[in-house]
């Protein structure tokens, strides 16, 4: 076993599980089934070491030669006699005894070295925090087991200097997981509040800093004992221990010299120390996991109850005429470009429940028609344009209702929703920069999504995305098709994103928030071009947002949802000047356009300070 | 005007705030090029710009979690730039914030009872449950919602909570760093009701920082325009939204979208024709070059 090894990437992740109770910890451990078998395991393996001073039946060194090699269960000796004659049962309990506490020995070492080292260095930086790191890389890079071996010949037989020294040897463990994690609670805004409240240091690290280390620093903790555990039983089965105590390494060694003799006495040191290292090993795994679930809410529905629900709302006949104002409005043509009917959209909520956050959309958008999806956090507007496209989440259930791109369900043929993506149905995202992939140049990502949906040559499309770069304002197309994206602004990464979108000619774009990420100047130029090329090119679209000013700048169409549910559509001109919807009235209500100004303080203000 | 050094509480003068580059002799990035701002007791001024001018910085700077290159903060007299970190820390009483994300700026796993008391030290249990009722009262939540996690609560109730910590200590003077851009716009405006009704109250000033500047029209007294680290205007809440100067502000101002279809097409028409007269001016003469590139 390395040192190295138990830098473990589950401790990571699990570190990332940051913040939670000791009490749910603990709660979390005993929730599992693994989690309550081994701590009923390691208790009783405490217990066992623990008692051996008052309920072992023989001391230790006790020899009856009659009982030299007996096999269990056959004389006074319970578990049967050594090679030299001594209570297997007895030496097993004060061995475990002495190994629990030189595995403590190691903890206690290293974590009050490597996480009090890590907390200062990630809490404070600066010179501590260069020279800490590299003390642990030198640390973690020397030969652990080698360098215990070494020290034998310098300190002799006592196992717990040597734990003690392996301790040390693991402390940068320890260290990199604090400080990491540290590094990441420093930056959180909370601390700066608790800083401009005038918390001192050692309060800011007590209160806020170590419970957000505490989860992953008792996970690691379980990991660390297991290989304290299985490190100590190493060097004494190489006799490197203590020759006059007994020892897990050390009986399994004597049973080993002894083994044509009497081979069962092998397995009890080696059941020992087996268990224990596993015990510890899927204790820190079931800590883990349980944070792991604490952390994530989603549910999944069983069968039974998905085919249940499913079969509810089929049968149930749509209403058709639901909200008669949405119906009414929609009346514009005959033939719609697209078509959303009765669209409901679910996310389980536990095992047999479902929440719908679209219940029940209808919207019709027409050839050439920008149409606005307005609404708060939570109404279903991004839901309802993510079913378009066939990128809703895997929890998320379409449970009714039809999309209808010139009369076809997408809903019920994703090989034809596909088909059209990129095509015929294009796409802006909210977040420009993370929908560049920042390992490639913004040319290459370009081409490929290109040549993904036209058959072009390479030449031909780097040609017509240069063209397409000039248009959508970018003033160099040559140096941006050559950069990587952390290279560009964000007005700069959506303009890419809306020459990605448009290159593939599509006569339908989904504009999620296209402009939330961007600044006023640049959201401005950035409706500029869409307008434009909504015109050039005669292109649909279902513009999602929550500003209203982007909806009355760009929209001909604009449909009000809250709650799931669209509450009022009509024309852009008509819903700004006359809203009929409450809801409506109070977001048209809630904008600052016209708000009165403050006048400047008079000279010597009522309030002195 | 109200920014004679007398009547100011804070006093921010050439302010110059520049951050290290990794690399060898890279040379440092200077987010802050000489800001000098004031405000009087019971004042608002707000502080717009778009992403990238700094206008965080300055917060972080008066707050002391940026550090000052060159220039002085005086608060109440006194410069913060001299005092010793447990003087600041004495002082902190006085300067409060309110920060941007209500989702990071709450410790997720504590109690609000915890969040609100934090600041109080040396206050018995029974007085510092008494305090964080009327806090809570104070910004329109139930006095009884101490006992719970702030994660179980929404964004606009967060933010809430958030400026109840700020009014724990009774400051005299509260960084507002986008406090409501992660909100809703019903909630949002709830919100800046609630700013305004307690600076009516208690007479706290607030810099307030924002890239709306819907908001900032809503909330300021004055209103100073940031630049690429510099400010570019500075005036009354009507200077600058009726007769701004600088051809930044201009531009700023007819961006903003406003709820309105016929209006915004008239703006648009606006914007154009000013985006126009502003290329031709830069064509013709190099002076007002200066004002574009900082």
């Amino acid at each position: 076993m390395s040192v190295e090894n138990l830098t473990t990437p589950a401790a990571a992740v699990a570190a990332e599980e940051a913040s939670t109770d000791k009490k749910s910890v603990l709660r979390l451990i005993l929730k599992t089934p693994v989690g309550l078998a081994s701590s009923i395991v390691l208790l009783a393996i405490v217990i066992f070491g623990a008692s051996a001073p008052w309920l072992a039946p023989f001391d230790p060194g006790f020899t009856d030669l009659a009982q030299t090699n007996a096999p269990p269960f056959s004389g006074s000796f319970p578990l049967g006699g050594d090679a030299s004659g001594r209570d297997i049962l007895s030496r097993l309990m004060f061995a475990t005894g002495s190994t629990l506490i030189a595995a403590c020995v190691v903890l206690v070492v290293s974590l009050l070295l490597g996480a009090s080292a890590g907390l200062v260095a990630g809490y404070y930086g600066g010179w501590f925090d260069s020279v800490a790191s590299w003390v642990a890389d030198v640390i973690l890079a020397l030969p652990g087991f080698a360098l215990l071996i070494a020290l034998y010949a310098v300190i002799g037989p006592n196992i717990l200097v040597a734990m003690a020294v392996f301790g040390v040897l693991i402390a940068p463990s320890y260290f990199r997981l604090v400080r990491a994690l540290v590094v990441n609670v420093r930056n959180e805004l909370y601390v700066d509040a608790a800083k401009v409240s005038g918390l001192s240091d050692f309060r800011i690290i007590s209160r806020h800093v170590l419970r957000a280390v505490r989860a992953p620093i008792i996970i690691q903790s379980s990991f660390v004992l297991g290989a304290g555990i299985g490190i100590q039983a190493g060097l004494e089965f190489l006799g490197l221990g203590d020759p006059t105590r007994p020892s897990w390494g050390g009986m399994l060694r004597e049973a080993f010299n002894n083994i044509y003799l009497a081979g069962i006495n092998v397995l009890w040191p080696a059941l020992l120390v087996t268990v224990t290292i596993l015990v510890f090993a899927l204790l820190g795994n079931s800590i883990r996991d349980g944070l792991h679930a604490a952390g994530s809410r989603s549910h999944t529905l069983k069968a039974q109850a998905l085919h249940q629900i499913q079969r509810d709302y089929t049968s149930s006949t749509p209403a058709p005429s639901r909200d008669a104002v949405t119906t009414a409005a929609q009346g514009g043509g005959a033939d719609p470009h697209l078509s959303i009917t009765d669209l409901v959209i679910g996310y389980p909520s536990s095992a047999t429940t479902i929440t719908e956050v679209v219940r029940g959309v209808n919207l019709d958008v027409q050839r050439g028609e920008i149409h606005g999806l307005v609404g708060e956090s939570g109404s279903g507007k991004s839901q309802t344009a993510f079913s378009v496209l066939g990128i809703l989440p895997k929890q998320a259930l379409v449970l009714r209702g039809q999309v209808l791109y010139h009369g076809k369900n997408l809903l019920t043929d994703p090989g034809l929703q596909k088909s059209l993506l990129g095509k015929k149905i294009g796409y802006i995202p909210q977040e420009p920069m993370s929908n560049l992939d920042p390992t490639f140049t913004i040319g290459k990502q370009l081409v490929y999504g290109l040549r993904a949906v036209k058959d072009i040559s390479r030449q031909q499309a780097k040609a017509d995305l240069l063209k397409l770069l000039a248009r959508v304002g970018i003033n160099d197309p040559e140096r941006t098709f050559n950069s990587y994206p952390h290279q560009i602004s964000g007005g700069m990464a959506q303009r890419v994103l809306i020459a990605g979108a448009i290159a593939g000619d599509p006569e339908f774009i989904i504009a999620d928030e296209p402009t939330t990420a961007l600044d006023v100047t640049v959201q401005a130029e950035v409706l500029e071009l869409l307008r434009e090329l909504q015109r050039e090119r005669q292109i649909g679209m279902i513009l999602v947002t929550h500003n209203l000013g982007v909806v009355a700048d760009i929209c001909d169409r604009v449909s009000v949802m809250q709650h799931g549910r669209i509450v009022e559509s009509n024309s852009a001109a008509e819903l700004f000047a006359s809203p009929q919807h409450e809801y409506t009235r109070m977001l048209l209500g809630a904008t600052l356009d016209g708000s009165t100004l403050r006048d400047p303080l008079t000279s010597s203000p009522a309030q002195g300070a | 005007m109200s920014s004679s050094p007398s009547s100011a509480i804070l006093q921010i003068r050439d302010l110059h705030v520049s951050f290290p580059v990794r690399g060898f002799r890279k040379e440092p990035i200077r987010v802050i090029r000489g800001v000098s701002l004031d405000i009087a007791p019971g004042e608002t001024v707000g502080l717009v710009g778009e992403s990238g001018s700094g206008k965080t910085t300055i917060g972080r700077a008066v707050l002391g979690l940026a550090p000052v290159t060159s220039g002085s903060i005086t608060f109440q007299g006194k410069d913060l730039g001299q005092m010793s970190p447990r003087e600041r820390r004495r002082s902190a009483k006085d300067i409060q914030a309110v920060f941007q994300d209500p989702y990071s700026s709450l410790n997720p796993a504590m109690t609000i009872e915890d969040i609100l008391s934090e600041p109080l030290q040396g206050v018995d249990r029974r007085q510092g449950r008494e305090k964080v009722r009327s806090l809570l009262e104070s910004v329109n939540l139930p006095g009884n919602a101490g006992q719970r996690l702030a994660r179980e609560f929404s964004g606009g109730q967060r933010q809430r909570i958030a400026i109840a910590r700020a009014l724990a200590l009774s400051p005299k003077l509260i960084i507002c760093d986008e406090p409501t851009s992660a909100l809703d716009l019903s909630t949002q405006a709830r919100v800046l009701d609630l700013f305004l009704e307690i600076q009516e109250r208690t007479g706290v000033a607030y810099l307030f920082i924002t890239h709306d500047l819907a908001v900032v029209r809503r909330m300021s007294h004055r209103i100073a325009v940031l630049f690429h680290g510099a400010v570019a205007e500075i005036g009354t809440a009507r200077q600058i939204s009726e007769q701004p100067e600088h051809p930044y502000t201009q531009r700023l101002l007819m961006a903003a979208p406003v709820a309105n279809p016929l209006e915004q097409e008239r703006r648009r028409a606006e914007r154009r024709r000013l985006l126009d007269l502003q290329d031709q001016q830069i064509e013709q003469g190099g002076g007002n070059k200066d004002m574009w590139v900082a």
